[in-house]
C-alpha cells in the first residue's frame, strides 16, 4: 500500500469513520509483525508486539497530528513495543561494522584491475525474488547487528526518509546515513557470497544465479 | 585490504556510495563521483552491486504472515479505537 492510501485511512479513522478500521489493522499488523520479527528474531514475540503496538496506536490515535506521517508514527510505536518485548539475550553488545571490512580486493590483470566479487550483471534489475534469494536476503538482514538492522529496515524495506528514520530511532540524520551504508555493505557482501556459489553451480550445470 | 592499491580516491568514493545512490549528496559531490566512475571500472562494478542490493531490499517482502487476528484481539483494538473517538467527541475536538 502506498503512503497516500495509508494517509487516507488515517484521515478516515481520525474523523471517526470506523469502516477504515479493519483495513488499517490488516495492513499495519502485517508490517509491524514483519518488522519486529526481523528485528527481534522471534515469531511469537512479533505477534505480541504487533498487538501491543496496535493497541497503543488506537489508544493514542488522536495524537497523530499529521495523517501523512502515519507510517513513521506507527513505526515509532512499533519500535518501542519491540524494545519492551525484547528478551535479554538479544541485548548482546552491539558489534560495530567498519567500512574496511567490506572493501573488496582487486587483482591486477595486465593493465586492468579486476574486482574480486561475483558477477552481478547476471542478476536482472527486476528479478523476481525467488524463494532461495529471498531466504538469503532475509538471513543477511537478520544477521545484521541491531543498530544497523533497525536503520536498514526503516530506510530500505519500509521506504522511510532519512529524517523520519532519525526521528524514530532518536539518531542524527548523519548517523542514519552512516549506519545505512554499512548495513547495505554487509548485506551486499552476504549476497555476493551467495551469487558466487550460485554462479559456480550454474557453471557446473546445477543451479542458476 | 585496499580496494585498489594506491588509490585513496576509490576508498573515498566507496564511503559515499549509499548517499550517492540516495541522491543525498550536493551536486558538486555527485559530479565528482560520476567523473571518477566514468574512469574506474572496479568502482562502477561495485556501485552496481550495491545498487542492486538496495533494489532487492526495497522489493523484499517476507513470505510469512502473522496468524489471523482472533476475535478477542480485534475487539480489544476496536474498543481502544472507539474509546479514543468518544474521548475526542467529549472534548469537542
Amino acid at each position: 500500500m502506498e503512503r497516500q492510501a495509508e494517509t487516507e485511512l488515517a484521515r478516515q479513522l481520525l474523523t471517526g469513520d470506523a469502516r477504515a478500521f479493519d483495513h488499517f489493522v490488516d495492513h499495519f499488523r502485517a508490517k509491524i509483525f514483519h518488522y519486529s520479527w526481523l528485528l527481534c528474531g522471534q515469531r511469537e514475540d512479533a505477534e505480541e508486539v504487533a498487538q501491543d503496538a496496535l493497541l497503543k496506536i488506537f489508544e493514542n490515535f488522536d495524537q497523530l497530528r499529521q495523517p501523512e506521517q502515519v507510517r513513521p508514527w506507527v513505526f515509532r510505536i512499533a519500535r518501542n513495543a519491540c524494545l519492551m518485548k525484547r528478551r535479554k539475550s538479544v541485548f548482546a553488545p552491539a558489534r560495530e561494522l567498519s567500512l574496511d571490512e567490506f572493501l573488496p580486493s582487486t587483482d591486477q590483470e595486465g593493465e586492468h584491475r579486476k574486482l574480486q566479487i561475483a558477477d552481478w550483471t547476471r542478476l536482472p534489475d527486476r528479478q523476481v525474488l525467488d524463494s532461495e534469494m529471498k531466504q538469503v536476503l532475509q538471513t543477511a538482514i537478520g544477521e545484521l547487528p541491531e543498530t544497523y538492522k533497525s536503520v536498514l529496515l526503516l530506510r530500505d524495506v519500509e521506504d522511510l526518509s532519512t529524517q523520519e528514520t532519525a526521528q524514530i530511532l532518536d539518531l542524527s540524520p548523519d548517523a542514519v546515513k552512516t549506519r545505512l551504508h554499512r548495513a547495505r555493505l554487509a548485506v551486499r557482501q552476504t549476497l555476493d557470497g551467495y551469487l558466487r556459489t550460485a554462479t559456480k553451480g550454474a557453471g557446473d550445470g546445477h543451479a542458476s544465479a | 585490504m585496499a580496494m585498489h592499491r594506491h588509490d585513496e580516491r576509490c576508498k573515498e568514493i566507496f564511503s559515499l556510495l549509499s548517499e550517492y545512490l540516495n541522491l543525498e549528496l550536493p551536486p558538486e559531490s555527485c559530479a565528482q563521483i560520476e567523473a571518477h566512475l566514468a574512469d574506474c571500472s572496479p568502482c562502477i562494478e561495485f556501485n552496481e552491486s550495491l545498487r542492486k542490493t538496495v533494489e532487492l531490499c526495497r522489493r523484499y517482502r517476507p513470505s510469512e504472515l502473522p496468524e489471523p487476528l482472533g476475535h478477542a484481539a480485534r475487539n480489544q483494538l476496536l474498543d481502544a479505537y472507539q474509546t479514543m473517538i468518544a474521548g475526542r467527541k467529549e472534548s469537542g475536538v
